[in-house]
């Protein structure tokens, strides 16, 4: 049996002091909102829709209550008590704040016992919904068959949800478990979600609500044809983490990408901004039963991946306690890592090999998420081709939850359909050919692999505990993670964040609270 | 084989002309689909067309793997091509080359222009770590190196440069479909012209898809393509810069 000797105490240090880190923020979570978490509501409330220039109706009427200095107590109450008071719907009332008809800070007054009932409802019809998409999906599971571990994680990315379609269900065919609409390439800045079904993206297609749909339709579709639960996935991640976690909850989608961390170092979005963000939106995630994945490959992306190692592990390990706080129980927790070794490494295999076999240690309940070569993949496709086998071999052998395919065009283009069709066939021939070889194989006790996966873990265990001593946006403000200097007041996205007024009230975030016992 | 020579393809043995094809065709993977592909790698003008390969893809696509011969030659000696010539110097060497011979640190001002949200290029032609064991610009003792990163507009970049009195300006374009890094890069060169930018510095683009030729040809100075350093795009600022001043 391959299997780790990891020193118990380093494991207990380790998590100690990510859980000191991640519990430092309770004044963030409970006293403070932000303009996608009200637009979330607004959603949830069933405003959807745009105006005619394409600015999306939750938007519309969050702005407007921000211009007029009136967010402080969240949009649920004023959006409940136009509807009250006028006998409209949501959706009729976000429309009629968007034909400039309707000033929602001048309202005539309405009993609270009322607009806590309308709200009431609201609030327990959409979680009704949630609730049954996520059955919907325990019941599909159950009818085909659990996903194959690791499971086949392809993306597809043309711009055009439509052809999106077409690549979707061939990889599908061919064995994929998992599709990724990838997005196209400016959204994660964007502070709005557009709206309907898109044709033109770059590097990716736009995250909507309406290209969630098509593609689970398509998706249902190709489960009954191979009779095997098709996941899809896309990402809660940027300026509108909890919109989109809110679209996937709805739509049925399986797995998001959601990391704690990832805007505020790769994409410069304001650490309070995120943090807050990502608390929201991974309790929808908990509720919808979707699996989140965190995306730590990207610590390795610039970076060195043996001398920056310790770096992923750390980041598993906030990860993990962030996901914690926001009720995501282990077994829908995809933390990450990468295969993002030089090959021209002595032994870089010996090194992967420790690292994979550090995370399912660590995390044993975990889906895990093992991401591909990138960095070393130049356009010799071939050699690309020979990495990505290296790296399929190390994810069977470990059991990682999920394989995302590396593609022998990377560096190249977005896949090519027959780029994806070889990945998959590479991933099957391995995943086949090595089985189960991890049983007939141990360890030795003082092997490289074993010395180098405790020297990892206590490199990490040393950085968080220097970090949970100087506090995290401190620690981010130095520069501490990833080498990138991030100040806690710097960044995109600070000012839609506010402090709740005495009267604020969101009923999903109190009634997910309640369900999921937080 | 000297460059004089007739250039054609090399299988195993002198001037056989075999070339190695794949593609995917809207076709099944049967006899129908195979006689679709041989009749479109003849169109092209192959001979001894041998598909060895076809793979259904589902969906009505197939992938076709070919081995084909070519009776197309190139004459080396009309060869054009255009490269950086400048030699790469070291780290060292090239901070000890500005100090003689431009006497002044030199600022450079780089982002990721307009939808590319990719950093990985930028970042390892500027920052501090580099990649690959060479130190980015950031390291240089007479490089001011100022990384905006990530979906910069071309307007901003092109004024952030204008603050900094910029010596040279860096782009990289790294995820690029239906060619938008063209778009982009001729963005930034037409809005530098008509602010009055574009001779005022060094335009520098590098990235996967970029050649030094296409550079040329969207008018910027020099292009860098995958495997460039910052050593590179070091020297060929510090002996080009200093080049302007000789001839100043």
């Amino acid at each position: 049996m391959l299997k780790l000797e990891i020193d118990p105490g380093l494991k207990q240090r380790a998590r100690s002091a990510a859980a000191k880190i991640a519990g430092s923020f309770n004044w963030l979570f409970d006293e403070y909102s932000s303009l996608t978490i009200e637009r979330t509501v607004l959603r949830f409330l069933g405003i959807d829709g745009a105006l005619k220039d394409g600015k999306p109706l939750p938007n519309v009427v969050v702005d407007h209550l921000h211009a007029k200095q009136a967010l402080a107590n969240g949009t649920a109450i004023p959006v409940a008590k136009a509807m009250l008071s006028g006998n409209l719907t949501a959706q009729s009332v976000a429309e009629a704040v968007g034909r400039g008809d309707l000033d929602l800070t001048n309202l005539p007054s309405v009993p609270p016992q009322e607009i806590f009932e309308v709200l009431d409802g609201l609030s327990a019809k959409m979680l009704k919904h949630i609730r049954t998409q996520r059955e919907t999906r325990e019941q599909l599971f159950q009818r085909f068959g659990p996903r194959r571990v690791p499971a086949i994680y392809v993306i597809v990315a043309t711009g055009n949800i439509y052809e999106d379609v077409v690549q979707a269900k061939a990889a599908a065919a061919e064995g994929a478990d998992i599709i990724a609409v990838i997005r196209s390439t400016a959204q994660s800045l964007l502070d709005y979600v557009p709206y309907g079904a898109t044709t033109v993206g770059f590097g990716g297609t736009y995250a909507t609500q309406e290209n969630f749909r098509i593609m689970r339709a398509a998706l249902d579709e190709v489960s009954e044809d191979q009779q095997r639960y098709i996941s899809l996935t896309n990402y809660a991640s940027g300026l509108c983490m909890p919109e989109i976690a809110a679209m996937g909850a709805m739509e049925r989608l399986d797995l998001m990408l959601n990391d704690a961390m990832y805007g505020i170092l790769f994409r410069d979005i304001n650490p309070k901004r995120t943090l807050l963000d990502q608390y929201f939106s991974r309790m929808i995630n908990a509720c919808a039963g979707i699996e989140i994945q965190t995306g730590e490959d990207n610590y390795l992306t610039t970076s060195d991946a043996v001398e920056k190692a310790y770096t992923v592990t750390a980041s598993q390990l906030l990860n993990e306690q962030f996901a914690l706080l926001s009720g995501v129980k282990p077994e829908k927790m995809g933390l990450g890592h990468a295969y993002e070794i030089d090959p021209e490494l002595e032994s870089s295999f010996s090194y992967e090999l420790a690292h994979a076999l550090l995370t399912r240690e660590l995390f044993p309940d975990s889906p895990v998420k093992y991401m591909p070569p990138t960095k070393f993949a130049s356009g010799n496709i071939f050699k690309t081709h020979l990495m990505d086998a290296m790296f399929n071999f190390t994810g069977q052998l470990t059991h990682q939850g999920v394989q995302l395919l590396g593609m022998m065009t990377e560096a190249i283009h977005t896949p090519h359909l027959a780029d994806r069709s070889l990945a998959i066939e590479n991933a099957q021939y391995i995943f086949k050919a090595v089985k189960d070889l991890d049983a007939s194989l141990s360890l030795a006790p003082d092997s490289f692999v074993n010395t180098r996966a405790n020297s990892v873990l206590r490199e990490a265990v040393e950085f968080l505990e220097r970090v949970a001593e100087e506090g995290l946006f401190t620690a981010m403000a130095r520069g501490e993670f990833a080498d990138i200097k991030r100040p806690e007041n710097g960044g995109k996205g600070l000012d839609g964040v506010f402090r709740k007024g005495a009267d604020y009230f969101n009923p999903f975030l109190d009634k997910m609270k309640q369900e999921l016992g937080l | 084989m000297t460059k004089k020579d007739i250039i054609r393809p090399y299988g195993d043995t002198s001037g056989d002309g075999k070339m190695q094809i794949s593609f995917s065709l809207p076709v099944p993977a049967d006899a129908f689909g195979k006689e679709a592909a041989r009749l479109l790698l003849k169109q092209i003008g192959f001979d001894d067309i041998e598909i060895c390969g076809m793979r259904d893809l589902r969906e009505g696509y197939t992938h076709f793997i070919a081995y084909v011969v070519t009776s197309a030659a190139v004459d080396a000696s009309r060869i054009k091509v255009k490269v950086v010539e400048t030699p790469v110097m070291g780290m060292e060497a090239t901070d000890e080359y500005i100090r003689e011979n431009i006497g002044h640190e030199i600022t450079v001002v780089g982002a990721c222009i307009e939808s590319d949200a990719h950093t990985v290029g930028i970042d390892a032609i500027m920052n501090m770590k580099g990649y690959n064991h060479r130190y980015g610009l950031e390291r240089y003792q007479y490089f001011n190196a100022i990384n905006l990163g990530a979906q910069v507009p071309c307007e901003d970049l092109l004024q952030r440069a204008r603050a900094e009195k910029a010596d040279v300006i860096l782009v990289s374009q790294v995820v690029t479909q239906k060619n938008i890094h063209i778009k982009n890069l001729t963005k930034l060169i037409e809005l530098a012209e008509a602010e009055q930018l574009r001779d005022k510095m060094l335009f520098i683009c590098g990235g996967p898809r970029i050649s030094h030729e296409l550079a040329i040809e969207l008018g910027y100075d020099a292009g860098f393509g995958t495997g460039s350093y910052a050593t590179d795009v070091a020297s060929y600022i510090a002996i080009t810069l200093a080049g302007k001043i000789v001839k100043g």
